[in-house]
């Protein structure tokens, strides 16, 4: 046995909850993984039966557009049969508990939960309770963790500049809430790049930030030199109500990403954002348009790395 | 024992007969990896064919992944962009119990519709379990249960045959 969740005794995927804790050459396998599934995407009939007969169930206990249709459809690209609840609008509602909900639901014979939960921790709650035969993927808890999306962020600035060990990588804006940022640095850093530098205002940062092994700058136009990939975040436009900000226009003139800004870092650099954008907050509709931007692209790598993660985390996981 | 330039010499032949009395048009190949495309390779080079060698690999279409699950490095099927109503001569290296080809057949056919599909491989053993048989052979042999013929390469090719001690 280890004593990570996530891994069965073999040392093999079995719940994908956190990048944290997960060695290089499993990220690296995701990555080697979803590069072969790339090509379904391309075939007249865009579906492999890997999973044919298995059972998914998303749990989106918070609301989310790209996660879970990309989830979906990788689900349905596997062959897998999948139901996405919305439980904001079902029983939970009507005052029943989260174990129970997922009592109910593995009585129906299911496979794997994908769960979104605005809560820190929540898949990994479910994970420990859950029957033995089920897998648990985090699709994003609280200000915790979002994995998948780190792991198709490495995907998509793999894809590019092939290797991790040159690159300098820059996270630019609210650090302090974001469940991305967290699994970006921790990828990053497991992946062995070069340099993860945030870049934020003091009050958007958590405390002691450098023992995440990163860098900080408090300056967008000093911390972009020497960038190769520029990682935008979304700005939670409820942070100026908590008087975290002045305002978004003010946040936009310090930290928003524009052409002349983006000038500075590296002339090959590329610029990244998980979605959804706010134009004319973090960045400049010019910017997230234009020639150096790939924020479309990681919607489309998003289903191949999520097809791999599942794929990997639904193998036979030996005797019980 | 077993002469790679005399079964491939053999294949060649087979098929040029085939491709005459079926009169495949502009037929296209595809070889399954890994053994299959170091054989199509030389079908290809051999046969003229003008387009380019198919790669398939068949890992997401095998019918045993809730035993033994994804493998580690699945290389991406390349396959012609349209191969609806085409010829396909489908090559692989050793011939056994069938459910590769099955599982290639399906992939192709997520691609698309061919007209026909032909089978050519080096090898065909006795063992087969589905009612899928190779139209040529380079030769055709029978082994024990234990037995498994594997072929090495890509330079040179070299096929040899492993004694597994019957645990499966």
């Amino acid at each position: 046995m280890t004593d990570n969740l996530q891994l069965n005794s073999e040392g093999k995927l079995k719940h994908f909850l956190t990048i944290e804790g997960l060695s290089k050459t499993l990220l690296t396998e995701i990555l080697d993984t979803a590069e072969s599934f790339v090509g379904v995407s391309d075939q007249q009939i865009k579906k492999v039966p890997l999973l044919r007969g298995k059972t998914i169930v998303n749990l989106f206990f918070e609301n989310s557009t790209r996660t879970r249709t990309t989830f979906e459809l990788a689900a349905k690209r596997l062959s897998a049969d999948v139901l996405s609840m919305s439980i904001a609008t079902s029983s939970t509602s009507k005052g029943e508990s989260l174990l129970d909900t997922i009592r109910n639901l593995e009585s129906m014979f299911v496979d794997m939960f994908v769960v979104r939960h605005a809560i820190s921790g929540a898949a990994h709650f479910i994970a420990q309770h859950t029957a033995p035969h089920i897998s648990v993927i985090n699709a994003g808890d609280g200000q915790h963790a979002h994995p998948t999306q780190a792991m198709l962020d490495m995907f998509t600035i793999r894809q590019i500049k092939k290797d991790f060990a040159p690159l300098r990588v820059a996270i630019i804006g609210d650090i302090l809430h974001s469940r991305v940022a967290r699994s970006q640095i921790q990828a990053l850093n497991t992946l062995g790049a070069a340099e993860v530098r945030v870049i934020a205002p003091k009050t958007l940062l958590p405390a002691y930030v450098e023992t995440l092994g990163v860098t900080v700058s408090h300056n967008l136009p000093e911390g972009l030199q020497d960038i190769d990939v520029v990682i935008m975040l979304r700005l939670q436009k409820e942070r100026m109500s908590s008087a975290l900000l002045p305002s978004e226009s003010e946040y936009f003139k310090c930290f928003g990403l524009t052409e002349s800004k983006l000038k500075i870092a590296k002339p090959d650099a590329i610029v990244m954002h998980p979605g959804p954008i706010n134009r004319g907050v973090e960045i400049e509709s010019k910017v997230a348009d234009g020639p150096q931007s790939v924020i479309l692209k990681q919607v489309s790598n998003g289903i191949a790395v999520r097809m791999a993660i599942m794929s990997m985390a639904m193998q036979p996981q030996g005797a019980f | 024992m077993l002469d790679i330039d005399h079964l491939l010499n053999k294949l060649e032949a087979d098929l040029r007969q085939i491709i005459i009395d079926r009169r495949l048009t502009q037929p296209l190949m595809i070889g399954i990896h890994t053994g299959g495309v170091w054989v199509a390779e030389a079908m290809h080079q051999r046969l003229g064919i003008n387009e380019p060698l198919g790669l398939l690999d068949i890992s997401f279409y095998r019918d045993d992944f809730s035993q033994i699950g994804v493998h580690p490095n699945v290389k991406p099927s390349q396959l012609p962009h349209n191969i609806e109503g085409r010829d396909i001569i489908l090559i692989d290296d050793v011939f056994y119990t069938g459910r590769t080809i099955r599982a290639a057949l399906n992939e192709i056919f997520d691609y698309g519709r061919p007209s026909r599909v032909v089978l050519g491989v080096l090898i065909e053993r006795d063992g087969k379990q589905i009612p899928i048989t190779p139209d040529c052979a380079g030769e055709r042999m029978n082994l024990t249960a234990t037995q498994r013929i594997k072929l090495t390469g890509p330079k040179p090719l070299h096929f040899h045959i492993e004694n597994t001690a019957g645990h499966d």
